[in-house]
């Protein structure tokens, strides 16, 4: 009896949050405009990568600095193969697995050789990886043009479902989705399968070999976790959902340059994860979606600038990133461990400290 | 003129400066272990303000000898970024010494917004020019050529190199600065005032870096609000380069980044039958780096940490 109320309480609120992520796009159309479903769908997208680098940074423990590489590759895969660049319009459900592969084949290619690295030699490393492959999609068009250099890829394909496309408007039953809608629902079904993997995972025997590298390498070593492997998993993995975001990201903007894969993308994508609480799927998604829509949100400082002093004195698109600045490192001395940590995260901060 | 020399001299002088802003991340870090990230940010605050001070003092009295107003804006910037770099360390690294090794890190990427974001409120975003204040004079040695300028930065960056090995081997502090870095509570209980060592490894490296912030902006004739970011980058990756945590290690990573990048761009053409041109320069470093640290992962001077559990 217990069992069944149990169980048909958590259905019940499960049903409730899956109502309300179905209507939240028309709740914020209603309220803040149509640009703001644009910037959920972004954050949508944000969470993907957050998830993704949460496998390699969060559970494994490696710090990656050049995340953004993998991105940067599923977005070009993408681009190459739906645009009038090479005359190719491939679809979708072919295209994103392809990059979302060559991204985890690059993280494998870049981890094989790293592995001895530790903490911040690994970190200046995957840096470095991370500016080769922005500076080549910025060179590469000489002496032929595989990226269009600089100017970048334009017209890429949007996601096309049958005769829907994601970024034109789609009647059904008399009722008009707007593209933006459309890409949001998309998107969250990705999403769920993210967390579901991220999830799936973060409870397995890799899981758990990877929290034990993590906190100890040579023991977990001793108790004969294939380490060397299991890295060049995590590698793999994180570089996987970095390719598929990469993809969704051409597939949403229709225009891609190296200058949206720059290395302060792959640092906000770890202060995202740092910030919302490591290895921890709640914070991790957390903390991405607070990323990407603070600095937005913060656009309206020049509104209660009028309101507080009757003028504008700073411009509001400067102000906000000194705003972000002084959030990170607030949020970061009052919560340490990040927004919502984990419990194993909050015990070994508290081991650390003692 | 001599390619090879010339490029020999733009690679040391550049390294140079980059040697300069990798001993302040190796100070810090062979200490915290901490890769203060607003470091490069600090460089690029020192070539601000002294440029501030050089460009109204150029004005308000044009007669004035080069030197005398160089002079005056380094006597500005050395104590505003010392300053910084204690308000900093006080401030974002202080209270999170303790914390995961992952927080001061965002802690150090937001004070490193927040000082480039302040420094664009103050100064704008466009290029502020140096002003043609220092002696333009070119001296031509075995077919290359090189500047005052030049020669100044390497005469410089030696003898501040030189002192900062002084003040580490030779004296009190320096002592003091190298037994916390063996172990932080060791040293506290030798009587070692920690936080006060600290605090000291953070001024002389913003001092380092102001220095470096000048003369990079005197070397290319600008500065700008962004410049400390890619600065601080390569100067962190020599610090790698070398072993970070030893000042050794530092110099040379510098000035070796130097030499790879000035030889990368001016021979990368050839190497490769004019397939990669001399933007790739940047390409040819970062792989340099990587391939270093694949066959020698501590780093050239580094010390081999044995691995224990």
């Amino acid at each position: 009896m217990l069992n069944s109320s149990l169980l048909r309480s958590r259905w019940f609120s499960f049903g409730l949050l899956a109502l309300g992520l179905a209507l939240l796009p028309f709740l914020i159309d209603a309220g803040l405009g149509r640009s703001w479903v644009r910037l959920l769908d972004l954050a949508l997208l944000y969470v993907v990568l957050a998830l993704g680098l949460n496998i390699v940074v969060g559970y494994a423990g490696l710090l990656d600095l050049g995340y953004v590489a993998f991105y940067a590759l599923g977005a070009y895969v993408y681009a190459w193969l739906a645009s009038p660049h090479f005359g190719l319009h491939l679809p979708f459900w072919a295209i994103l697995p392809l990059g979302a592969a060559l991204a985890g084949l690059f993280g494998v290619l870049l981890g094989a050789p790293t592995l001895r690295l530790r903490g911040d030699y690994l970190a200046i490393v995957t840096l470095g990886f991370g500016e080769i492959i922005r500076i080549f999609m910025n060179n590469l068009n000489a002496p032929f043009n595989l990226t269009n250099g600089p100017q970048g890829i334009n017209l890429i394909d949007p996601v096309q479902f049958g005769g829907a496309s994601l970024s034109q408007p789609l009647s059904v039953f008399g009722y008009t989705f707007s593209g933006a809608h459309l890409t949001y629902y998309f998107f969250l079904v990705l999403v769920m399968a993210v967390i579901f993997i991220s999830m799936r995972l973060e409870n397995s025997r890799i899981g758990r070999a990877w929290v034990a590298i993590r906190e100890d390498e040579i023991a977990a070593a001793a108790t004969g976790i294939n380490t060397r492997n299991l890295k060049l998993l995590a590698f793999a993995m994180g570089a996987t959902f970095g390719g598929l975001a990469g993809g969704l990201f051409a597939s949403f903007q229709g225009f891609i340059s190296p200058e949206s894969f720059n290395l302060m993308e792959s640092i906000m994508i770890l202060c995202m994860i740092v910030l919302g609480g490591m290895g921890h799927i709640p914070g991790v998604i957390f903390g991405a979606l607070l990323l990407t829509l603070l600095p937005e949100a913060l656009r309206y400082t020049g509104d209660w600038q009028r309101s507080l002093f009757g003028q504008i004195y700073i411009d509001p698109a400067d102000l906000r990133m000194l705003l972000f600045g002084i959030a990170l490192v607030a949020v970061m001395l009052y919560r340490p461990a990040g927004l919502i940590p984990s419990a194993r995260r909050r015990q070994e901060f508290a081991d650390a400290k003692a | 003129m001599d390619i090879f020399l010339q490029q020999l001299i733009n690679g040391l002088v550049l390294g140079s400066v980059y040697a300069l802003v990798a001993l302040g991340y190796t100070m810090v870090y062979g200490i915290l272990e901490l890769i203060n990230f607003a470091h490069g940010e600090i460089t690029m605050m020192g070539a601000m303000v002294s440029l501030a001070v050089i460009g109204a003092l150029a004005l308000a009295a044009p007669g004035l000898p080069g030197g005398v107003i160089l002079l005056a804006g380094l006597a500005v910037a050395i104590p505003v970024c010392m300053a910084l770099g204690m308000l900093i360390e006080r401030v974002a690294y202080r209270p999170l010494r303790n914390a995961p090794r992952l927080a001061p890190l965002i802690t150090a990427i937001g004070v490193s917004i927040i000082l480039q974001n302040i420094a664009m409120l103050i100064w704008g975003k466009q290029y502020i020019p140096f002003p043609p204040i220092l002696p333009q004079g070119r001296h031509d040695i075995l077919g290359a050529t090189i500047s005052d300028t030049q020669i100044a930065i390497l005469v410089l960056a030696v003898l501040i190199m030189l002192a900062l090995i002084l003040v580490v081997q030779k004296t009190r502090l320096g002592r003091a600065m190298r037994a916390t870095a063996q172990s932080r509570q060791v040293a506290s209980l030798m009587g070692v005032d920690v936080n006060r060592v600290i605090a000291s490894t953070f001024i002389i490296g913003s001092a380092l870096a102001a220095i470096a912030g000048v003369m990079v902006s005197a070397y290319y004739g600008l500065a700008h609000y962004y410049m400390g970011f890619l600065l601080g980058l390569k100067a962190f990756s020599a610090a790698v380069l070398g072993g970070i945590g030893n000042l050794g290690g530092a110099m040379l990573g510098g000035l070796l980044l130097g030499l790879i990048e000035s030889f990368g761009a001016g021979y990368i053409g050839d190497l490769t039958g004019g397939f990669l041109g001399s933007h790739y320069q940047d390409v040819f470093a970062f792989f340099v780096l990587i391939a270093v640290l694949v066959f020698r992962p501590q780093g050239l001077l580094g010390a081999r940490v044995v691995e224990r559990a």
